[in-house]
């Protein structure tokens, strides 16, 4: 077991980095570079000027050489300072890291009941008239697009309702949890809405599988009721493949928090990598989107050993 | 001759029985006659067009949010342009991103996975490695940044880069460069099931070479799950269309697109709520469509599959 994990781990690290080099590269070709925006609030710099400024900041130097010396940094700690916000690029990442991990575990919490329940019972009776709704509710949480679900919410609940506020995550001198938690229900419930569909599809496939197997039925010969039938004998062995899928789809969830995220002003991860592109703020993108890679990888690997766990029938090589 | 069961003079095609089954899905059905009214309705920009005598791409600042009128049927957007006009061409446009995304993805995913599995081995190993990669990365974020992209640092001239063509190239490029994944690992397997099959076996002693045993024998044997398979990632790639070109990287404006037409959402919400609405919801219908369909395709492909 712990090989397997250290082999895991050792596979993570080197996508890591060989993602970190892309990003690297990526970023690299993004409009502009440091100096300019330093050019630009600076008419008196002359050509000799910059290209001492370019020579001292390392930007003439080839693109490996330059990874190579942030890599070095960022080892021991360093990812530099975020322009937008004049602060290690770690110290934005903080608080913004916490919000989404609240965003995110609030939606994923509800979707996985929702889709739990709502998968169940559409399993139950394939093809009646309460699986063909849940079928639609499914299929339409596939194909809505995040953002104009969003801005949906926002139409009704916030302009015509009133019943919450349409963005920011607490009120100027309030901040308590009430408040909070009053911020938080309009994004929650629609990234929730957005990933529920998908899972309701895993669950309800999974389970009219299961419910066709041979201990089901030995199950349900020997007496046992329905509702025991359903959720010990069946539904544990549906969660198999769905956990994995799941966890797997743990990626999907980020695009999705950088969207609601956006869309109701939530000073998260997404909305700071999305703020960080469109501000040139090159490190803090670089830093962001290589915590995004981090959180997803991690996902998967726990995803492997909760499959594992789950299936004592898949040995662990 | 009472009695003996006469025996139909011709066996019903596969094509017809597929056709049969695919009409039992009904939403499926429902879904292709919406996609065919889309379609019709994208199309209608031009007649439209000239029957009105507006360009969709006019701007008239005194005519900012007009309401419907019996020159403009859905009212004027926030830049003074005809709205309905736009919507269709702004369709013609996400729908062809879609089509065309899916098709350069879905061959490129053809070759990686059809490689991976016929040849196995090293070959397998690296190409499937690559393949995860791929699919573990935070895909939204790293679209915005291929789509911030400077094209004049890759080489292109700033004419072109600052173009209306670059823009919808740029795009179409982006996303198929990233949604490819779920085609590769299909053919993948079906390969891996296919090239230890007698029959390919036979083929390969009787001298067959690498291609000419995955355009005869592979290839057709994994056509069907392909086909759903790209069906739903147009359903797919219209929305990320929509997202990039909404977050402001992908179709640049004064093009529309469905996703761009929603840019300005905040002032829209508050000002003139219709035009937040009618971009999303034909958005969403497409896609609903494009998925109910790729659905009833994968019932009528499916022996297996019972209607029930």
């Amino acid at each position: 077991m712990t090989r397997f994990i250290l082999r895991r781990l050792m596979q993570a690290l080197i996508v890591l980095l060989v993602m970190s080099f892309v990003i690297y590269g990526l970023i690299g070709l993004m409009p502009g570079d440091p100096l300019d925006i330093m050019i630009a609030s600076n008419p008196g710099a002359t050509p000799e000027v910059v290209a001492h400024l370019r020579a001292i900041y390392g930007l003439d130097q080839p693109l490996m050489l330059r990874y190579w010396h942030w890599l070095i940094s960022a080892l021991m700690g360093d990812f530099g300072f975020s322009r937008i916000h004049s602060q290690p690029t770690l110290e934005v990442l903080g608080p913004a890291l916490l919000q989404t991990c609240k965003l995110l575990l609030a939606s994923f919490v509800v979707s996985v009941v929702l889709s739990f329940v709502l998968g169940i019972v559409a399993a139950l009776r394939p093809g009646g008239i309460v699986d063909s709704f849940i079928s639609l509710f499914a299929f339409a949480g596939i194909s809505v697009p995040v953002f104009w679900l969003a801005l949906m919410m926002i139409l009704v609940f916030a302009v015509n309702l009133h019943w919450f506020p349409a963005s920011g995550m607490a009120n100027i001198g309030d901040g308590g949890f009430m408040d909070q938690a009053r911020h938080l229900i309009m994004p929650v419930t629609t990234l929730a809405l957005a990933n529920t569909g998908g899972f309701i599809r895993y669950v309800r496939a999974s389970m009219i599988e299961t419910l066709r197997m041979d201990h089901v039925r030995t199950a349900r010969a020997k007496g046992a009721g329905e509702g025991r039938v359903v959720l010990i004998h069946a539904f544990r062995n549906a969660l198999i493949p769905v956990v994995t899928v799941i966890a797997l789809n743990f990626g999907t969830l980020f695009s999705g928090a950088l969207l609601t995220e956006t869309m109701f002003a939530q000073p998260g991860m997404g909305k700071m990598i999305y703020d960080s592109i469109l501000g040139n703020d090159f490190n803090l993108a670089l830093t962001g989107l290589l915590f995004a890679t981090v959180v997803t990888l991690l996902s998967n690997l726990l995803a492997d050993l909760a499959y594992g766990w789950l299936d004592p029938r898949i040995a662990v090589r | 001759m009472s009695g003996i069961a006469t025996l139909p003079d011709r066996a019903i095609s596969v094509g017809r029985l597929r056709w049969r089954r695919f009409r039992t899905h009904r939403a499926a059905v429902a879904s292709l006659i919406v996609l065919a009214l889309l379609v019709l309705f994208c199309l209608a920009a031009w007649p439209l067009k000239t029957y009105l005598g507006i360009d969709p791409d006019a701007t008239d600042l005194l005519a900012r949010f007009d309401p419907p009128s019996a020159a403009h049927w859905l009212g004027t957007d926030d830049a003074g342009r005809d709205e309905l006009l736009r919507l269709m061409v702004g369709g013609q446009i996400s729908l062809l991103v879609g089509l065309l995304a899916t098709a350069i993805g879905g061959i490129f995913g053809l070759l990686i996975g059809v490689t991976s599995g016929y040849f196995g081995g090293r070959i397998d190993a690296a190409l499937m490695r690559f393949t995860d990669g791929m699919i573990i990365l935070p895909l939204l974020p790293l679209l915005i940044v291929l789509g911030a992209l400077d094209l004049t640092k890759l080489g292109f001239t700033k004419e072109f880069a600052t173009s209306g063509a670059a823009g919808f190239w740029r795009i179409v490029v982006i996303i198929s460069i990233v949604d490819w994944t779920s085609i590769a690992r299909l053919v993948r397997a079906a390969a891996l099931a296919i090239k230890e099959r007698d029959f390919v076996r036979a083929a390969r002693a009787s001298g067959a070479g690498p291609f000419y045993v995955m355009r005869a024998h592979v290839l057709p044997n994994v056509a069907t799950p392909i086909i759903v398979a790209f069906t739903l990632t147009v359903g797919r790639v219209i929305l990320l269309e929509s997202v990039l070109s909404f977050l402001g990287f992908g179709i640049v404006p004064p093009t529309p697109s469905w996703g761009n037409m929603l840019n300005n959402a905040q002032e829209l919400v508050n000002t003139a709520p219709a035009l937040a609405v009618y971009p999303g919801l034909l958005i969403f219908i497409t896609v609903i469509a494009v998925n109910f369909v790729g659905d009833g395709l994968q019932h009528a492909f499916d022996p297996r599959s019972e209607r029930s």
